[in-house]
């Protein structure tokens, strides 16, 4: 039936997910409708194991993370190929088989080079 | 069921969303984030085409695009950082060395 | 089933110069690790692109086209022509960016591995007879040719140069997948000769959606091979970059460009040429303008070129919207012919640069015939082959292109083509002006190298031989793609 599909098995989880938004939600609006509110400055400034803040609250990460960060998404999104390939081994047989060794080959060349570039050594 | 044509509809409107948001933002890393947000409306569409005409093409499309946007997310970044080391701003306002 | 019984080591005979060129690649990489010297990377670069063109020429007799990988890629006389001057493309740029590269000091053993990987990208291109394949060729040598372009890490200019070519080559790649992406919805396939019968027998030529689509991948090919409007990121990435690696990218991503334009229009969308038509004539029109007149306006040699080759690749544009065989060849021939005299021209700009010295400016060239006669001649001669004067192989190019495009019946193309070829002459012999009637300066030094003779040398000899014996070029061409007048 076209257009009337309802996938009634994730029902609980949609009842779930609404009891919990409106308890999350609930909980809030309660608070905001009960407490006191007398602000003042003192009050309003940021909490920081109370002493006054120190410094940006933005602060910038260095690059390092950058590097590690590209590498993992580079060989992870290659790890994507092994899945379809692992589903269908049976039927490409010896010749799929060759073909992901080549293909793993070439990624492990990738990484022989990123480890002689020193890319990563944190220091 | 949702029809097709709902999800075209939604792949078009993403599109068009990084489409604006490419020539709208002035930080690179929101234009990069547009550009990504274009090729993933194109993942859904095809997505969206390849189960409408029960093809398996449409899906392999989709690993390759993910897999090269990737590569595309570390080349685009690393360019982003070595001008960023020389030129300290991300303002494309700001990157105007070459013109004529 | 199992696929393995089909399957036979001579069935990849194809992409066997693919695979040598991926060795290659991979080979430099890890030699760059060990060895200290540059120069031995970049040898090695060349001896594998010369296995790679050996392959090329054992594959080159076969008159039926072989297809492997489910008729994915292909390998006909149209991408090996496509081949040989990817190959020639990556063998001069070597030649002249040794000494370069050292003088900018972005001498990096990645700097050859990444030229093969580019150029493999563009041979996958030139043979790929399905929109995944395609991509996946397009991807492979945009990403290259972007690290390519920002080299030059301490260099402001080249980072930004970098930069613009990645954002804006990505925005194409997107319209590229969306193009894709709505051809496959319609007609089911990503196949080439599939999506052609299925425009066929589900009768939807005309169909909005369709064009829409076409529409789209005119566009992402437009920005690759810089066609105006959408040629705003050349002149600058052009200047930016490297040299020796605008040499190679006004040259390659460009040929490769034309090959896929040629291939999807021709095999794919072939019945619907009537629209094409209606959208490449003005694009052409607008290339041939934009290229020519704001050129006139530059005094980077390096940008003055940048809007030349946008001009060039309007009078390429010409053999396509032929339509015919013969256009599509006249096309693959200009493009061979601009790749020798374009590399030739970014030659001798590459040979002016040397410590402290940028040499780009126009004004650097005047009363260069009297210190460097012979480098003035060189550049005298790539001047008159990019301006199209008979005694040199641009006027062939040239010739072949409006004879195409008038015998389908496009005179007035070919008018305004000729008109904007005159207007054009204007910028190039402005370059031999300043050589051979302005007195110099300041002294100027030449950065020559061996390698960079060679390279000067073979262009400048193949553009006046080409020049003066057509048919050496030619038989070749109508060998390659039948249909040549």
């Amino acid at each position: 039936m076209p257009g009337t599909y309802i996938p009634s098995d994730y029902l609980p989880v949609l009842i779930t997910f609404l009891l919990a938004a409106a308890i999350g939600m609930g909980a809030l609006v309660v608070g905001i409708l009960l407490r006191p509110r007398r602000p003042y400055a003192q009050k309003l400034t940021p909490y920081e194991s109370g002493n006054p803040p120190v410094g940006e609250p933005r602060y910038r990460f260095s690059v390092k993370f950058y590097i590690v960060a590209m590498l993992f998404v580079v060989f992870d999104v290659e790890a994507v190929f092994l899945y379809p390939w692992a589903v269908a081994y049976d039927k490409l047989g010896i010749f799929g088989f060759v073909e992901m060794m080549l293909f793993i080959f070439i990624l492990l060349i990738g990484y022989v080079y990123v480890w002689k570039k020193g890319a990563f050594e944190w220091e | 069921m949702v029809p097709l044509s709902w999800y075209i509809i939604l792949s078009a409107v993403v599109f068009s969303i990084g489409v604006v948001g490419f020539f709208t933002r002035r930080n690179l890393i929101m234009i990069f984030m547009s550009i990504e947000l274009m090729l993933n409306s194109v993942n859904i569409s095809l997505v969206a085409y390849s189960h409408y005409l029960q093809s398996m093409r449409g899906q392999v499309l989709v690993f390759f695009v993910i897999a090269v946007a990737a590569a595309e997310a570390a080349i685009g970044l690393a360019i982003i950082i070595a001008y960023y080391r020389n030129n300290p701003t991300i303002k494309v306002d700001e990157i105007n060395l070459l013109k004529g | 089933m199992d696929m393995s019984s089909g399957f036979s080591l001579l069935s990849i005979r194809p992409i066997v110069p693919e695979l040598t060129m991926i060795c290659t690649a991979l080979i430099l990489l890890l030699l760059d690790l060990i060895v200290k010297k540059k120069e031995v990377v970049a040898v090695v670069g060349i001896a594998g692109t010369l296995v790679a063109l050996y392959g090329t020429l054992r594959l080159y007799g076969f008159s039926e086209p072989l297809t492997v990988f489910s008729d994915m890629f292909v390998l006909d006389g149209y991408s090996n022509f496509f081949r040989l001057i990817f190959y020639l493309n990556v063998i001069l740029t070597i030649c002249i960016s040794l000494r370069y590269m050292v003088i900018e000091k972005a001498s990096f053993g990645e700097y050859y591995a990444l030229l093969i990987f580019a150029t493999t990208g563009m041979m996958i291109m030139a043979s790929a007879s399905d929109l995944i394949v395609l991509y996946l060729g397009l991807e492979l040598m945009a990403l290259s040719t972007y690290i390519l372009a920002g080299m030059m890490r301490k260099q402001p200019r080249s980072n930004e140069a970098a930069l613009k070519y990645f954002f804006l080559g990505a925005f194409s790649s997107a319209f590229f997948l969306y193009g894709i992406s709505l051809t496959y919805g319609l007609t089911g396939t990503t196949n080439l000769k599939d999506i052609a019968a299925s425009l066929q027998t589900l009768n939807i030529t005309g169909n909005p959606m369709v064009l829409l689509g076409l529409i789209f991948m005119i566009v992402a090919f437009g920005f690759k091979i810089a066609l105006a409007p959408f040629h705003m990121w050349a002149p600058d990435v052009y200047e930016g970059a490297p040299t020796s690696v605008t040499a190679f990218m006004s040259v390659g991503p460009k040929a490769a460009g034309f090959a896929v334009l040629g291939r999807v229009l021709f095999s794919a969308f072939g019945a619907m040429q009537i629209q094409w038509d209606s959208i490449l004539i003005p694009l052409a029109v607008i290339t041939m303008a934009t290229g020519s007149i704001i050129a006139l306006a530059q005094t980077n040699i390096k940008r003055m070129l940048a809007y030349s080759s946008i001009a060039h690749a309007g009078y390429m544009l010409l053999g396509i919207i032929a339509g015919t065989p013969g256009g599509l060849a006249s096309t693959a021939n200009y493009l061979m012919i601009y790749a020798i005299m374009n590399i030739g021209a970014f030659a001798v700009v590459i040979m002016l640069r040397r410590e402290g010295f940028q040499g780009e400016n126009l004004d650097d060239y005047m009363g260069l015939a009297k210190s460097h006669p012979v480098a003035s001649a060189l550049m005298l001669v790539f001047m008159f082959a990019l301006t199209g004067i008979p005694p040199t192989a641009g006027f062939i190019g040239k010739f072949y292109v409006f004879m195409e495009v008038i015998d389908a019946g496009y005179t007035y193309l070919a008018v305004i083509a000729v008109v904007f070829s005159v207007i054009s002459a204007f910028f190039y012999l402005r370059v031999v002006m300043y050589m051979y009637m302005r007195d110099p300066r300041e002294e100027v030094a030449l950065a020559t190298s061996p390698s960079m003779n060679f390279a000067l040398a073979v262009t400048a000899v193949m553009i006046l031989v080409i020049g003066v014996f057509p048919s050496v070029l030619l038989d070749l061409v109508k060998f390659s793609i039948p249909g040549l007048l």
